[in-house]
């Protein structure tokens, strides 16, 4: 296995090549475009046996990526910020045909003022669709997930598409050191893509009828109910991957850090986590039983985990890169629901929206603020 | 049945479309001449939501729809995916005048440039019918529609409808035509040669709406050969670029007959009707001397 130093959207790039795509619509938007460029360019060197559709839209990406899909092939596409945002109508539309398709969202804020840079407020807003979304702090775990990913929702008891969530700018432009696996590895882990359903003129189905309110409901219960079984999946997934290739990140749902014997935690998703494993190594240094938890699978949300890693806690902070306008953190709002029948003190702190940075500074007030009875905020 | 046409019938009996329904006669006889070996894709609209009330369907083909305005790109992407594949299917692509002329014109021009084999067919009855008949780009001047009501003021939609099998034919499209389902040979034959050409083709097949202009349930089929013989609608294909009339209207009647046949132009006044005539003249000379001086449109 090559290890190299590699920018984490050329990274996705390699490990979207080693899942062998067959169509791969897409359109650019900053700061996704090194994914979709890195696999131009593999395609046109012939390094991978792919069709590239130069859509005119995200909409259309999204949309060539059903039509791609439903005519029985793997597919891939990438996308951020007002991309995802002209998607989504398609989002649930992929979801509701059950469809496996797998998506990279470089994540950026959502305009207005108009942004370029990171916060989670693209895909967290599009939590609700139906769709997967496993969150990554760094390159090779990029890579790692995104082979995860085609596995876990093609799994026949799942049939439900994926969003890769990596942060934009810092993660999708950074360089670090990774390791790409070999093609044969990764040949034997994840296996042809063989669809449940196609459009075939052999055997003539329906997909996407119209759903009277006598059934409607009925297609939406089974969604959730694949969604829950994708906990599992998630987990087995992982584990296996883990197996074969010597590398883990919790239980492929959440991953703990120096939990151990914490009183006291911080909880995010993407990078800030990095940031956060820093400040806890620090705070442990000064005899603060700190510790960290990171969030890889927003949806499904792995509530049960979630108790379990926190029941010896007295206090967690949540820190939330999107702001649900008018309420609070989306992130902190499902973790007090998941954790409102214990006793624990939680609170919430907004950061790093449109590119801001989140330093240790903030992360260690927000870390402490429990223990010094303070109050959730703004890292501003 | 007409004589000649394959007894097979892809579009099943049993939809709920209205009785006298124009875009059901289209759809039936578009899948003859598709034939089994073809893929549908179908935009949000009338036909989506009367032919597949879940859990039954009226197709007997491999059938998808998306959304309302993206079936061009859901096209594409079958279209990339069968050939990665190694298959070879008429990918044929459906959508109404709304799917066609307005929300979905992004997508069916981006899908031209980018060159993909597929027949896109445009049932155009001029206006949203399916969501209560509200004016579209495909809606004729002066048309009563329930976002453009005859008013004590303004008098229906103000505006000519989009010349939009122009503006394909000017994406470089191998093949685009008009039919009609009045004349259901010459519809069935397009339909085959659009899928016979390589490349993106296009044909826009003009059909009534009951409910939506106003007429009797038996007289779809008649209003709709009077739009021809007044040379509303101009049966005409675009091959290679250039424009053949084919089915020439040497005496045309008033455009008056075709629109007192229906309620929704039943408040024009003599000078409205007139503005129309004037209108339609003109257009009808103007197609004529594409054909005659070889016009390229590429």
């Amino acid at each position: 296995m090559p290890e190299i130093v590699v920018e984490a959207s050329r990274a996705m790039a390699l490990g979207v090549k080693l899942c062998k795509p067959k169509v791969i619509p897409m359109y650019p938007i900053t700061p996704q475009t090194h994914i979709v460029e890195a696999l131009a360019e593999m395609i046109n060197n012939g390094e991978l046996q792919a069709e590239m559709i130069h859509v005119e839209s995200e909409h259309s990406a999204c949309s060539a990526l059903l039509g791609a899909q439903a005519a029985g092939v793997r597919t891939f596409s990438a996308t951020s910020s007002q991309g995802l945002a002209l998607m989504y109508e398609i989002l649930p539309i992929i979801s509701g045909n059950r469809m496996p398709c797998v998506m990279a969202v470089a994540n950026r804020a959502l305009s207005a003022p108009i942004s370029i840079w990171n916060d989670h407020s693209d895909a967290v807003s599009a939590r609700d669709q139906g769709w997967i979304q496993l969150w990554v702090e760094s390159t090779q775990e990029a890579i790692d997930t995104t082979i995860q990913l085609y596995k876990i929702c093609e799994d026949h008891s799942v049939l439900l598409p994926g969003m890769l969530c990596l942060d934009g700018f810092t993660l999708s432009h950074v360089y670090e050191r990774a390791i790409v696996p070999e093609q044969e590895q990764v040949d034997a882990f994840l296996p042809e893509y063989k669809p449940y359903i196609k459009l075939d003129p052999e055997k003539p189905i329906t997909m996407g009828p119209i759903a009277f309110p006598n059934s409607f409901m009925e297609f939406k219960k089974m969604q959730h109910e694949a969604m829950l079984q994708a906990l599992k999946v998630i987990k087995n997934v992982h584990d296996e991957f883990a197996k074969q290739f010597g590398r883990a990140y919790g239980d492929g749902l959440l991953e703990l850090y120096r939990m151990e014997d914490a009183e006291y935690a911080l909880m995010g998703m993407g990078t800030l986590v990095g940031t956060a494993r820093v400040v806890v190594d620090k705070l442990r240094e000064e005899g603060q039983k700190v510790g960290l938890i990171k969030l890889r699978s927003l949806r499904p949300f792995p509530k049960g985990e979630l108790i379990n890693a926190t029941k010896n806690l007295q206090g967690l902070t949540v820190i939330d890169r999107h702001i649900s306008l008018g309420y609070e953190g989306p992130l902190f709002s499902d973790v007090r629901s998941a954790l409102f029948e214990s006793d624990i003190r939680i609170n919430n702190f907004i950061a790093g929206l449109g590119g801001r940075d989140i330093t240790q500074k903030h992360l260690r007030k927000a870390l402490l603020s429990l223990k010094e009875r303070r109050e959730g905020g703004w890292l501003l | 049945m007409i004589r000649g046409l394959p007894e097979e019938e892809f579009f099943a009996s049993g939809h709920r479309a209205c009785a006298g329904c124009g875009a059901a006669i289209a759809m039936r006889h578009i899948t003859k001449a598709a034939g089994r070996n073809t893929i549908v894709v179908q935009a949000t609209g009338c036909m989506e939501v009367v032919s597949t009330p879940y859990p039954e369907t009226a197709w007997r083909l491999p059938y998808i729809h998306g959304a309302f305005e993206n079936t061009a790109a859901i096209a594409s992407g079958i279209e990339r995916a069968l050939k990665t594949l190694g298959k070879k299917y008429n990918i044929l692509v459906l959508g109404g005048d709304g799917a066609t002329f307005d929300i979905g014109f992004g997508a069916l021009s981006g899908a031209i440039e980018r060159g993909h084999n597929f027949l896109y067919v445009c049932n155009d009855n001029g206006a949203y019918m399916n969501t209560g008949i509200q004016r579209s780009g495909a809606t004729p001047k002066y048309a009563h529609t329930t976002t453009s009501p005859a008013g004590r003021v303004i008098p229906g939609k103000l505006e000519w409808k989009k010349p939009l099998p122009f503006i394909i034919a000017s994406h470089r499209a191998p093949y685009v035509a008009t039919a009609s389902i009045s004349e259901i040979p010459d519809l069935y034959s397009k339909i085959k040669k659009g899928l016979e050409i390589e490349g993106p083709c296009y044909v826009q097949v003009f059909s009534p709406c009951v409910p939506g202009w106003g007429i009797d349930s038996a007289k779809s089929v008649e209003v709709a050969r009077l739009a021809v013989e007044t040379r509303i609608c101009p049966l005409y294909e675009i091959e290679g670029g250039i424009l053949k009339i084919t089915k020439d209207i040497k005496e045309p009647k008033p455009v008056e007959e075709y629109l007192k046949a229906q309620a929704r132009f039943k408040h024009l006044s003599e000078t409205q009707i007139k503005e129309i005539q004037a209108f339609v003249d003109g257009e009808w000379t103007r197609i004529k001397e594409l054909e005659e001086k070889k016009c390229r449109f590429y």
